[in-house]
């Protein structure tokens, strides 16, 4: 394996800023000229975000685990098409996702729940809670049992609505990017996105009613909604 | 119920509701972002709904949601995939000097030999699978490339004209040149404009052929 400090591209000055950045794009173009065993430094740091990716579509772990990996091999494969224009994990979530669609698809589980995601769409969501919202700071996710909690109620969410969640809200694509990864159309991501974030936000709420937050450090004893 | 502030705002409340993740997303016009934030003044309801939403954007778009505690990736992962990399990148090789062995013996040939015919024959291939289509130059064989069922084109993984993806199925470069497939004009369009520069308006007519032999497709969905 190459030395993680190798040396970078001879572009001249770069801000520290621009440090990973340009490392990256560094690795990229040596991959691109041949240097093959420099590829798994440079996915290595996505490797949990891609394996995150194909987990929220297929909820296999061992399915999801091929599929990143032959998310990467594809990657590896196709690499000189990758264009410097695009973000890098970007480019490799959506092979991920490409490849955990086709990989359900061969499994023919989508026929069924194809029907319900059109007719759910035509319904508009309604948030069931509209006490005043105690905002959860970000410092309860230094608690394990908060993130699993968030991360079970997020399973709870219909495939359509947790797909497109995980992609734009978790791994950061945009919504352009996601309606092309899952082949859905803006306005669909759009539609979805709401639902999601809207039944998650009552879900956190319920949540809270059941005690999934009653030990943080900002409880104050009073019901917070 | 929470309507009962309708009168006082451009927008009632269910029509927040439906705009509060675009408004969050910065995708509303200036227009209904007025409106909607004099809503917001007004309606604790909806200003309730907005700060529970942006609450769980905040939440859930944290690192740490995706961390090796929360995430816990299989034991192994890294070195499997190191592995198969690996595996992957010798058999790259082992195929590339493969060819290029043969090429050298076959550019000598055809030099010998007056070179046209013999290239030509030789470049030729299978019968494409679109008349009017180029066959690409350069395409490493070993690149992964997806097909769809009743289509002439072959595609980048990921390509935004794929048509009939439900269909779709990967294979190299080289078998799908093998089974008459052309390169797609979009996103391999590098490797058909290596061809002879005289040939560019013979290029612009395929290029056009081509694009009707993927809306043809397209419409056959």
């Amino acid at each position: 394996m190459a030395e993680p400090n190798v040396v970078l591209n001879n572009s001249g000055l770069k801000s520290p800023a621009q440090g990973s950045t340009t490392r990256e794009q560094d690795l990229i173009s040596r991959v691109q000229r041949g240097q093959n065993e420099l590829f798994y430094e440079l996915v290595r740091p996505y490797e949990r975000r891609v394996y995150a990716a194909a987990l929220a579509i297929l909820r296999n772990e061992s399915d999801a685990e091929d599929t990143a990996q032959e998310a990467m091999l594809k990657a590896f494969a196709n690499i000189r098409q990758f264009r410097a224009e695009a973000r890098f994990s970007t480019w490799l979530i959506q092979i991920t996702v490409n490849e955990a669609l086709m990989r359900r698809r061969r499994e023919r589980t989508v026929l069924m729940e194809g029907i319900d995601d059109r007719r759910d769409e035509e319904s508009d969501y309604a948030p069931r809670d509209f006490a005043d919202w105690r905002e959860i700071p970000s410092e309860a996710l230094e608690r394990k049992e908060v993130r699993l909690k968030l991360a079970d109620a997020l399973a709870t969410l219909d495939r359509k609505y947790r797909e497109v969640f995980v992609l734009r809200d978790m791994e950061q694509l945009n919504i352009q990017e996601t309606a092309e990864a899952l082949g859905i159309s803006v306005a669909s991501v759009k539609t979805r996105l709401l639902r999601a974030r809207l039944m998650l936000r009552d879900l956190l709420a319920a949540g809270w009613e059941q005690g999934w937050f009653s030990r943080l450090p900002f409880e104050k004893g009073n019901k917070p909604w | 119920m929470v309507n009962s502030k309708d009168d006082r705002a451009a927008v009632n409340c269910e029509q927040m509701w439906q705009e509060i993740s675009n408004y969050i997303e910065g995708e509303v016009d200036a227009g209904l972002r007025s409106a909607m934030d004099e809503h917001f003044r007004t309606c604790k309801s909806c200003s309730s709904v907005l700060a529970g939403a942006r609450n769980v954007i905040q939440l859930y778009s944290d690192e740490r949601m995706i961390d090796e505690q929360t995430i816990e990736v299989p034991a192994g992962f890294g070195r499997r995939l190191e592995k198969r990399l690996a595996q992957s990148a010798r058999v790259r090789s082992s195929r590339w000097s493969t060819w290029s062995a043969w090429l050298v013996p076959v550019a000598a040939l055809a030099l010998f030999a007056g070179g046209l015919h013999v290239a030509n024959s030789m470049t030729s291939g299978p019968e494409l699978k679109s008349e009017h289509a180029q066959p690409g130059q350069g395409i490493p064989p070993d690149m992964l490339v997806v097909v769809t069922a009743d289509a002439k084109v072959f595609h980048v993984p990921g390509c935004g004209v794929i048509h009939n993806k439900a269909t779709e199925r990967t294979l190299t470069a080289k078998e799908a040149m093998a089974q008459g497939y052309v390169p797609c004009l979009r996103c391999l369009r590098e490797y058909l404009h290596t061809a002879d520069a005289g040939h560019s308006a013979l290029e612009s007519e395929a290029d056009a052929d081509a694009d009707a032999d993927e809306e043809i497709v397209s419409s056959g969905r």
